[in-house]
């Protein structure tokens, strides 16, 4: 039996990932766009829940966690958005996104054992580098859930098999050093860069951070098994509304499924 | 057999401190983690680093700091009971730039420019370590960003000008409750942007390791300094060492070489703001509980949900939601006591401080005078306490003034 990211990857096209953060402005509202994102293209959903020092994310991310906070969210209540989210859809991976301290302050246990239940697929920690992500990773596997590490520019070539062994679902590759939506896509390949973590690993790669249009999307799709998009995402949600981030979800999974 | 008895063997190879420390950054971060923990193992042992160390701690910091015998402190200690302990004071904040934190950033700046960084970034709260950071990238010609939080930015006004005037960009941060763990969020987000070029300055005993056991190393001379010259005072070790807490670098300095000396109470005061209960205050380890953040595990000041809480304190170096991980051990295995102070209650005895002995104490270690006097007064006159006192209080003076209310800006003097 193939879990859902094995099936999403099976397809043969390069799969679109979409970031959003749980409860940004308002449960209700997100839960409205994360219901809709696979209507939109989305393959995967990248479910974020907030923290009070992001130190990983760009101000647009950050204002997003501040806006979900200020509304109630916690973690538990963005796993009850995906609980909500498996009653209609029951084939799109959810990746729950965030920061250690709330997790750990749940205990990993019971985090896995809730988020498991809801239909959580897997969590990206991003402040549990391998070196610290062994309890969490023990009791998601007791779940069948999946804890996708990150690699990273600086991850050289001695590190590189450490870091991606640990991986299961893909491995998410950081394609530049800085915050979420900090700087520009360098633009250019990342050939050379997702051949180098495919060499050290079987799992498929999906590339993220500073992908913002269409066209670097599908640049980016050429060489890689993914696409991670959530600054520009998030960004639309908040200035233009659902629809216009919703019509900014369907160009963007548009250009990665036809990029190859 | 986990008990603190000897103090080279911990943290272990991890960085752990029991359960507290660790390495909880990014994956970008890891490598340059990892490079500054070897860079550093090779730095300690070799005696032309140690050389060059010592060189600056002597004549361009100006150490050893004295140990001083707080006479009328101690008298005033003793009115209310009879009898008193003598309290010493050891004397940092006269070394360079008026504070411990020089110690610290003339280690790890020497230590950046034999990695070949040219880029310092630092985090700053009171400023202190902001002004020791540019100070020694001014003397070792280095590029130096201070990351400040805007409410710090204006209540520290004197230490921000200090800071440009040696050089320093400081960037105000705003985001969050715009303080020291704002700052640090901030810092931390540069070096994972500039990480090839840029050497990350951490101003205390927090951080990934190895940034708490480095720092607890580069300020351990004021303990083993304190060591000698209360020996030589008095011939016998002191009962008890007192020293405020933000995030703990100054009390692990001072506490580090006693560690062993199981006979010395390590007290170390924490920042209760308007009062523990009250909910506004910085006193991790009184009303915090275990948590992850900025890097290590350790006591931290969060909600039922795990997201931090706000710190509350009239000493900007002491605001900071957290504490050193090597802290969080020594309170769990009853090695150290931490105790807290109001706003208030420092607030009175920098006045005392400053009439009495003729020193104005920073506010941070104005926390530890009072806990001091009550140790004294529990002691007795054949008891012996040494305070660290960490700063001087020329900072603070306009937050002071105003906590008095008394006008001092400039121009309404004439």
């Amino acid at each position: 039996m193939s879990t859902r990211i094995e099936q999403i990857f099976a397809k043969g096209r390069p799969a679109f990932v979409a970031y959003i953060m749980g409860g940004d402005p308002d449960l209700a509202t997100a839960q409205d766009v994360m219901n809709a994102l696979p209507g939109a293209g989305v393959d995967i959903i990248e479910l974020g829940f907030p923290f009070t020092d992001p130190m990983a994310d760009g101000p647009v991310i950050e204002d997003a966690g501040i806006r979900a906070r200020k509304a109630g969210t916690t973690l538990a209540s963005v796993i009850g958005m995906a609980r909500t989210f498996r009653e209609t859809d029951q084939s799109t991976p959810i990746i729950l996104m965030g920061y250690a301290n709330p997790v750990y302050h749940m205990g990993y246990e019971a985090f896995s054992e809730l988020a498991s239940k809801a239909g959580v697929d897997g969590a990206i920690i991003v402040d549990l580098p391998p070196e610290e992500d062994g309890p969490l990773r023990e009791a998601m596997d007791s779940k069948g859930m999946s804890l996708i590490r990150l690699a990273t520019p600086t991850t050289d070539a001695k590190r590189l098999p450490k870091v991606v062994s640990g991986s299961s679902g893909f491995v998410y590759y950081v394609s530049m050093n800085g915050v979420t939506g900090g700087a520009l896509a360098s633009g250019g390949s990342v050939r050379e860069q997702v051949a180098r973590v495919k060499h050290a690993s079987k799992l498929p790669v999906v590339v993220g951070f500073g992908v913002r249009t269409p066209e670097r999307a599908a640049e980016i799709a050429r060489d890689a098994d993914g696409v991670v998009v959530g600054t520009a995402i998030v960004q639309a949600l908040h200035q233009d509304g659902k629809d216009a981030a919703l019509a900014l979800v369907r160009s963007l999974s548009d250009a990665t499924h036809t990029a190859k | 057999m986990d008990k603190p008895t000897t103090n080279e063997t911990w943290p272990d190879e991890r960085g752990r401190f029991g359960d507290y420390g660790g390495r909880f950054v990014a994956e970008t971060l890891m490598p340059p983690i990892l490079e500054l923990e070897a860079a550093y193992a090779e730095a300690k042992v070799d005696p032309a680093f140690q050389a060059e160390l010592d060189y600056f701690m002597t004549h361009y910091v100006g150490r050893p700091s004295p140990l001083y015998f707080a006479e009328r402190l101690t008298e005033h200690a003793a009115k209310e009971t009879g009898s008193a302990a003598k309290i010493y004071f050891k004397r940092d904040e006269l070394n360079h730039t008026g504070a411990h934190k020089i110690n610290n950033c003339m280690g790890q700046l020497l230590l950046a420019k034999r990695m070949g960084k040219k880029r310092i970034i630092a985090e700053t709260g009171a400023g202190q370590h902001g002004v020791a950071t540019a100070t020694v990238a001014a003397r070792l010609g280095m590029e130096c960003i201070v990351y400040m939080g805007a409410t710090d930015i204006v209540r520290q006004k004197p230490n921000v000008f200090r800071m440009r005037l040696l050089g320093a960009e400081v960037r105000a941060v705003h985001s969050g409750t715009a303080t020291l763990k704002d700052a640090m969020n901030e810092a931390l987000r540069d070096w994972v942007t500039n990480v090839a070029e840029t050497f990350y300055c951490i101003g205390t005993v927090a951080g990934p390791h190895p940034y708490p056991v480095m720092v607890r190393d580069f300020q351990a001379v004021i303990g083993h300094e304190a060591k000698a010259q209360i020996m030589e005072a008095e011939g016998r070790l002191p009962d008890a060492l007192v020293a405020c807490i933000g995030g703990g670098s100054n009390a692990m300095g001072l506490f580090h070489a006693f560690v062993p000396d199981t006979n010395v109470r390590l007290i170390g005061v924490e920042a209760a703001g308007r009062g523990v209960k009250s909910g506004l205050h910085a006193a991790s380890l009184t009303g915090g509980t275990p948590g992850i953040l900025h890097g290590n595990r350790t006591y931290l000041l969060q909600d039922e949900n795990g997201q931090i809480a706000d710190a509350h304190s009239i000493s900007a170096g002491l605001d900071y939601p957290g504490i050193g991980p090597e802290h969080a051990w020594l309170h769990d295995k009853g090695r150290a006591e931490y105790v807290s102070a109001t706003d208030d209650e420092a607030l009175e005895h920098f006045q005392l401080c400053a009439k009495l002995e003729g020193i104005l104490p920073a506010l941070e270690p104005s926390h530890a005078i009072p806990r001091t006097l009550d140790i004294a007064k529990e002691l007795g006159s054949d008891g012996l306490i040494i305070m660290n006192m960490c700063g001087r209080g020329d900072k603070d003076v306009f937050t002071i003034a105003d906590a008095l209310g008394e006008d001092i800006a400039a121009g309404t003097d004439g």
